[in-house]
Order: structure tokens, then C-alpha cells, then sequence
């Protein structure tokens, strides 16, 4: 009779970091989805691409060639894909997913070791390198089936392809020429902007999905909500030519943020009091960039700033050990 | 007094929920076990000295007859299981793994094993010194696992009081259900083991505590305590793991801590197993010293899941054999609960005073885990009922920090799996901090 040795415990919570990764990626193929209904094929080659670049990435900067099976780097890759817009050029994306990955993860010492998230620290890449491109927003229901030639331009070869419309998102047009988009055309999609940053429903079912599962901390999301939300209130209460707070909630990537990218595990808090004050960290600071910053948009950078300053959080706010004074 | 606000149970802040399994055996009555040919008794079967033999090979010797003495205070007295004959004082394999000293019995076919010995005193009777050496000589350890001498335990030093007495009945391990039935089929013997400490620990109040998931066992306590001329509350808790850790009960009943590095009792509370309750009255009551007891033989491995009053010593083999064997070809098999437990590789040793179970589990339950970096998902922290960071541990004990693992707390540690349990990427956390406690210990010692 053979006896299998190990030592205790021998029973496991069945959940494993595989089985999280693909649940969350199975939560974004609505997302994709209704994407791909938006903007056509083009959603799925940028996806395509930029999970390319991740998993290229991974395999080539992993030593025990171990990491691809984790999940980690496919998620990366759609999170990615999902904040850029539908006509950027696939080499770009690719290029973002290899940066996310290599300069984003491994450059850290692999999963788990990295300050900032990978798929917003690609996608802070592309837009320092590629202003132009990733600002071009294209109007959804455009081309069904057919592939934005900006989606196929080269590298170094700046010929301006042929059906580039460009638009503005309800950010940019609420900042620039304060055009205030309806919520309900917020809440299906109908706008412009990134391939996963228009369809507010699925994002906040696909929400409620991942907390009611464990799979994602519910004080991120309400803490960012609930902070922009009370923000952008109090401003619009003092003068309405701001924002409202639904808008502040649903329009651009605040829903993408909250749910998929500030709850990465590996770059938020671990205590619950530590997540308070990063989500209320973040939520505050994409208001802040969107009425007075430079810029339409302050999801990326409000997340990537609050990510800088987890450690220190996670310093200041760990718990009292039990039986052991303050 | 932990939350019920909404009407939930008391309990402590976090811990886990593994599955129970308790259902393959929580409603097997407990069953004799039949006498078997030969008994090995080792000496050391609780923490402290081992006992000392007072037998010579070749004597005959009745059920429940000493044996052997206690080595020291920290050690008790021993007795034969059965009417026989001693065998042999001599080295045989330890559950623990090492081989140690033992006397090893061979059964007299011909006797009854009618139990001859009478009661001694009433307790009721005696002085406290009295009432402690007669705990000690009847062989009486803590029967949750530890195995730790009870009179120790009940020792109260100079200046110390108890003010709570807690019968711990939660049995939060899965699959152990060998409290359980203790609790409904001895109910009486338990209530009357639980006076009897009261007597003399002279407690405010006594608590039997319960988890939920054993409605029967409540109800018959509720009605057996009631008629008590003492104050006893039988609390149902939540069902959680490690609800069952002293610490963990103290906090879900009385919502207070033990400091670090103190033990219950600076916080004015004794804590005792169901087990060790019973076994007090049967011994003052009956005379019967500490020689048998109730073991649950589960695992989904096992043909037959039971729970057995099994004599100590008896080899851990026939009482497989007893339950109808095993039924898979490779199984694993454990010594106590699935989270806490040890594996067994050998079956040739016997069972002793601190096996509460005998576990067979199927490789569909204790599949080998992948493990894959850490994620810092920060469920291990929500997991550990002492509040440590077993994630930051965890790394630092891979990298052989041991000095910045003790500034983390590591020595509070208890080592209750739950971090282990929960962690997605199968990092083994409480495996390496067994280590690493063992390493700063050896550390220490050094200096
Ligand atoms: S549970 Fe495992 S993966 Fe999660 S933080 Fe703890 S050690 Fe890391
Ligand atoms: S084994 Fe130790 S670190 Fe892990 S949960 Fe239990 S007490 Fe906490």
C-alpha cells in the first residue's frame, strides 16, 4: 500500500490564481462583445494584438516558462486592449502589450512583485509615445465588418489612412465644447471612446459578477464611486457647468478602472483599511485631473499614482496583530 | 461579545470554511471496538516525561490496572487497557514517528474484561492538592490533540483565578465527529465531569461551547445543564475554522484576547476539551482511569466511517481493519483533522490518549497543488485568525530571513492551515513557517 506523504493542510479552497485570472478574463468577453458590435473586427484585432505583445513577452522574459499558464498575461493583454481605441494601429498594440508585460511585470521580478498595473502602465507608455494615435476615437457603429486602415498602418510610415474619423469622446467634448452626453446613450455604449470604456451596464453587472464571487474586493469599486461620485456632487451642486456624478461615474474609463484596473490584486492595498484610503485616493484624483488638469481623462494616471503609493499604505495600515499591543 | 447584531452567531474575526465532510460519520453511535490481541502502550503519550514503568514482563496485570507512574509533575500515570499479561517493555514504533519505549500487553482470551477497580473518594470530598494527584495518577490528558497533562492544567498558580470555565465542544476540524458524539451520547457524564472541575476550579461561570452545526448535541446539553445547581450556558458559535483554537473561542465568547506569549488563564479563563470532561467523570464516578476512548475513523477512503471507543493501544490496523479497510490502493492517511493533522505512513503503531481520528482520505480530496508566485491577493490576511501577514512571511521564510520573520510575528503563529487553505497560487505559507518557527528556536537555544 503506497501512502502519499506531504504535511498539513491537506484540504484547499479549491479557488487557485489560474482559475481567478480566467474567470476574470470570461467576465470580459461581454465586454468584448459589445465592443466588437461597436466597432467591428477592429476590437478584436487590437485585443488580438495586444495579447500577442503580452504573451510574447512573458514567454520570453520567464525563465522557468512557467508563468504563461498562470493567466496573468492573457488578462493583461485584454485589459489593455480595452483602453485603446478601436482604430489604433495593431503594431502599436502589440508594442504596448510587450512594454506592459516587460518594462510593467518582469522587469520587476515577475508576478506579484510589480508597483503598478501592467496593462495602464503599457497603455502610459503608448501615450507618451503615441499621442496622436491614441487619442483618434472613432465613432462606434462606423464599420461592421470592415477594418479601420488606421488599424493596419506600419511602423515609422505616417501615411494618414483614408477613413480615419476622428471624434470626440463625451469627455473631451464635455471639457472642450461642454457638450453634455445623456446617460442613458452612457449607459448602453452608443459613444465614442476605448473598445472596453462604453458600455456602463455590463461594466457594473460584470462588477457585481466579480464581487459577489470573491474574486475582486468590493470597497475598491464603491470606495472610488462613492469618493468621485460625492466629489463631482458637491461641485455640480456648486456650480452645474461641472460634471455631474453620474457622468463622472459612467463616461470614459472610471467604470473600466474601478472594476478591472484598480482592483488588481497585486498593485492595491491588502488591508481593508488601506484600500479605503487608495480608493478615495483614487476616486478624488480623477476629479481633480478632469476639471483642472490638462487633460479629458484621469483614470490611468489617478490609478497609476494611488498604485505608486500602496506600499507606503500598506505600511501605515497593517493590522494589529493579535494579543499584541497597538 | 463578537457581533449579533443580525443575528448571527458569536464567533471571532476571520478564519475559513473548509468543507465538512462531518456527514460520513456525525450520526454513527459510538461503537465498542472488540478486544484485540496485543496493546502497545507507549510511555510518552502527552507532552512532559514519560511515565515510568511499574511492571516487569511476565506480570499479569487487570483492566484499568497502573502500569506505569507518572515520570515527574509533568507527566502522568498509565494503565492497562486489558486483563493480560505484560509482554514486553521495550522500543516500538511511536504515531509520532520515532520509536520509543512502551510496554506492550498481550490480552488474556479467557477474561470478561469485566472492569474490577472501584471508584476512590468522592471528589466532592477531597482537597484540592488531592483532587489534582488523583488527576494525575488516572492518566488524564487534554484530549482535543495535544495531549497536554490535565492536572497541570487545572493547576491554577498563586495569584491566578479562573473565572471562566469553557468546555470546548466546537470540533472545527472537518471530518472529526468523535466530540460530536461524545456530546450526545454522554451528555450526562460530560455535564457531571464539568461540575465536578467546577468544584474545584471555582469558576464564575462555566461555558460548554458548540458549534452550530451540531443541533443535537446543543439541545440535549441545554436540557441536561439546566437541571444543574451551577451556572453552565451551553453557546452555540459559528461554524468556522479554527473555531475550535482557544484563543478563537475566547474572542467569539467574551471578545477579549489572550495577550502574546500568555496563556487563557492571565485572562482568567481554563479551557477544556469534551473528551477530557467526560473522562473526569468516569474516572471519579466509575473508577475507570483514562484507557479508552473515542476515536473517529473517517476519510472517504474508509469502507465503513465510524466512531469507535477504542482502547488505548490498540493498533491502528485492526481498527481500520475493524471499519472494513480501506478502498483505495494509494490513500492518505492522517492522525487527527485534514488541517491540523499528521500523516501517517505506518498503520503498525497504536492508537494513543491524544488521537481523536484516523483519516483515509482519496487523492480527490488532497490533490497536490500547483504553486505559482504570490499575487497578493491578501486572502491568506483575511484568513489568519491572529491577524499576521502570511504572505510577507511567506517570503521572508523562502528567503531564510528568520530575524525579520520574528519581527513579523511569526512565534504567535499557531500554525491552524488557514492561511495555507485559502492561498490560490498553493504557496506553502504554515509549511515553511514550521520551519522557520523551528529555525529561531534553534537560534535562540544557541545563544
Ligand atoms: S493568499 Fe497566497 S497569493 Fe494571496 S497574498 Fe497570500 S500568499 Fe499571496
Ligand atoms: S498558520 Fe499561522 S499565519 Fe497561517 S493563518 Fe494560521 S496562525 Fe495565521
Amino acid at each position: 500500500m503506497k501512502t502519499i506523504i506531504s504535511t498539513s493542510p491537506f484540504l484547499h479552497h479549491q479557488v487557485t490564481t489560474p482559475k481567478i485570472m480566467w474567470e476574470v478574463v470570461y467576465t470580459l468577453i461581454p465586454v468584448l462583445g459589445v465592443s466588437v458590435y461597436y466597432f467591428g473586427m477592429s476590437a478584436i484585432l487590437v485585443s488580438a494584438a495586444a495579447v500577442a505583445g503580452c504573451l510574447v513577452a512573458e514567454r520570453v522574459f520567464d525563465k522557468e516558462k512557467k508563468a504563461v499558464g498562470d493567466g496573468s498575461a492573457l488578462l493583461t493583454g485584454v485589459l489593455l486592449a480595452l483602453c485603446l481605441p478601436p482604430g489604433f494601429p495593431l503594431w502599436m498594440a502589440f508594442l504596448g502589450g510587450t512594454i506592459a508585460i516587460g518594462v510593467g511585470k518582469s522587469l520587476w521580478g515577475g508576478l506579484g512583485q510589480n508597483v503598478f498595473n501592467p496593462a495602464l502602465l503599457g497603455r502610459a507608455f503608448l501615450q507618451a509615445a503615441f499621442p496622436e494615435a491614441i487619442t483618434t476615437w472613432d465613432l462606434p457603429n462606423g464599420h461592421y465588418w470592415g477594418v479601420r486602415g488606421t488599424n493596419l498602418a506600419m511602423p515609422f510610415f505616417k501615411g494618414q489612412p483614408v477613413d480615419a474619423v476622428s471624434t470626440a469622446t463625451p469627455l473631451s467634448q464635455l471639457k472642450f465644447s461642454h457638450e453634455v452626453t445623456s446617460t442613458m446613450d452612457l449607459l448602453l455604449g452608443n459613444v465614442s471612446g476605448s473598445l472596453g470604456e462604453t458600455c456602463g451596464i455590463l461594466l457594473i453587472l460584470a462588477g457585481v459578477y466579480l464581487v459577489l464571487r470573491k474574486i475582486i474586493n468590493w470597497r475598491i469599486p464603491v470606495s472610488i464611486l462613492l469618493t468621485a461620485g460625492v466629489f463631482s456632487g458637491i461641485l455640480y451642486a456648486i456650480n452645474p457647468q461641472y460634471p455631474s456624478p453620474q457622468f463622472t461615474i459612467l463616461a470614459g474609463g472610471m467604470l473600466l478602472g474601478s472594476v478591472y484596473m484598480a482592483t488588481d490584486y497585486v498593485t492595491s492595498p491588502l488591508t481593508s483599511r488601506g484600500i479605503w484610503i487608495y480608493g478615495f485616493g483614487i476616486g478624488f484624483l480623477v476629479v481633480m485631473i478632469r476639471v483642472w488638469g490638462g487633460l479629458p481623462e484621469g483614470v490611468m494616471y489617478a490609478i497609476l499614482l494611488m498604485n505608486a503609493v500602496t506600499p507606503l499604505i500598506n505600511r501605515f495600515t497593517q493590522r494589529r496583530v493579535y494579543g499584541h499591543e497597538k | 461579545m463578537s457581533s449579533n447584531l443580525f443575528g448571527s452567531l458569536p464567533t471571532f474575526p476571520h478564519g475559513v470554511h473548509p468543507d465538512e465532510y462531518k456527514e460520513l460519520a456525525c450520526h454513527r453511535r459510538i461503537e465498542r471496538m472488540p478486544f484485540v490481541e496485543v496493546y502497545t502502550l507507549p510511555l510518552s503519550q502527552h507532552l512532559g516525561a514519560p511515565s515510568k514503568p511499574v511492571v516487569k514482563e511476565g506480570q499479569k496485570v487487570r483492566r484499568g490496572e497502573l502500569i506505569a507512574e507518572p515520570g515527574g509533575f509533568v507527566s502522568v500515570g498509565l494503565h492497562s487497557p486489558v486483563d493480560g499479561v505484560v509482554h514486553a517493555i521495550d522500543l516500538f514504533d511511536h504515531p509520532n514517528g520515532q520509536v520509543l519505549p512502551a510496554i506492550q500487553i498481550r490480552t488474556d482470551r479467557f477474561s470478561t474484561q469485566q472492569l474490577t477497580i472501584q471508584p476512590g473518594t468522592p471528589p466532592e470530598e477531597m482537597t484540592t492538592p488531592e483532587f489534582i494527584k488523583a488527576v494525575q495518577w488516572s492518566g488524564m490528558v487534554g484530549m482535543g490533540g495535544a495531549a497536554f497533562p490535565a492536572h497541570v492544567k487545572f493547576s491554577i498558580p498563586e495569584g491566578k483565578t479562573c473565572k471562566y470555565l469553557m468546555i470546548n465542544g466546537c470540533e472545527c476540524e472537518p471530518f472529526l465527529t468523535c466530540d460530536h458524539r461524545v456530546m450526545v451520547e454522554y451528555a450526562r457524564d460530560l455535564v457531571d465531569g464539568t461540575r465536578i472541575l467546577a468544584h474545584f476550579l471555582k469558576p464564575e461561570k462555566v461555558y460548554i461551547a458548540i458549534e452550530s452545526n451540531k443541533p443535537d448535541a446543543i439541545s440535549i446539553l441545554k436540557e441536561k445543564t439546566a437541571e444543574m445547581d451551577f451556572p453552565m450556558e451551553v453557546i452555540a458559535l459559528e461554524v468556522k475554522y479554527p473555531q475550535g483554537a482557544e484563543k478563537m473561542m475566547i474572542s467569539a465568547i467574551l471578545g477579549t484576547e489572550v495577550p502574546s506569549g500568555k496563556l487563557p488563564l492571565d485572562v482568567g479563563v481554563l479551557v477544556s476539551n469534551v473528551g477530557t470532561a467526560v473522562a473526569m467523570s468516569q474516572y471519579f464516578r466509575q473508577g475507570l482511569p483514562l484507557v479508552e476512548r473515542v476515536v473517529t475513523v473517517s476519510g472517504t477512503a474508509v469502507k465503513r466511517p465510524s466512531n469507535l471507543l477504542v482502547p488505548i493501544g490498540t493498533p491502528m490496523r485492526d481498527v481500520v481493519d475493524y471499519c472494513g479497510g480501506i478502498t483505495v490502493p494509494s490513500p492518505r492517511i492522517l492522525l487527527g483533522g485534514p488541517m491540523m493533522g499528521m500523516v501517517q505512513k505506518n498503520l503498525d503503531v497504536p492508537v494513543v490518549k491524544g488521537t481523536s481520528g484516523i483519516l483515509a482520505l482519496t487523492e480527490r480530496e488532497v490533490r497536490d497543488l500547483d504553486t505559482y508566485s504570490c499575487i497578493r491577493c491578501g486572502r491568506c490576511l483575511d484568513a489568519c485568525p491572529l491577524f499576521l501577514n502570511p504572505a510577507r512571511m511567506g517570503l521572508l521564510a523562502r528567503k531564510g530571513l528568520w530575524e525579520e520573520l520574528e519581527e513579523n510575528n511569526i512565534m504567535d503563529c499557531f500554525e491552524c492551515a488557514s492561511c495555507s487553505f485559502v492561498c490560490p497560487s498553493g504557496i506553502p505559507l504554515v509549511q515553511s513557517f514550521r520551519v522557520g518557527k523551528a529555525m529561531i528556536r534553534e537560534r535562540k537555544s544557541k545563544k
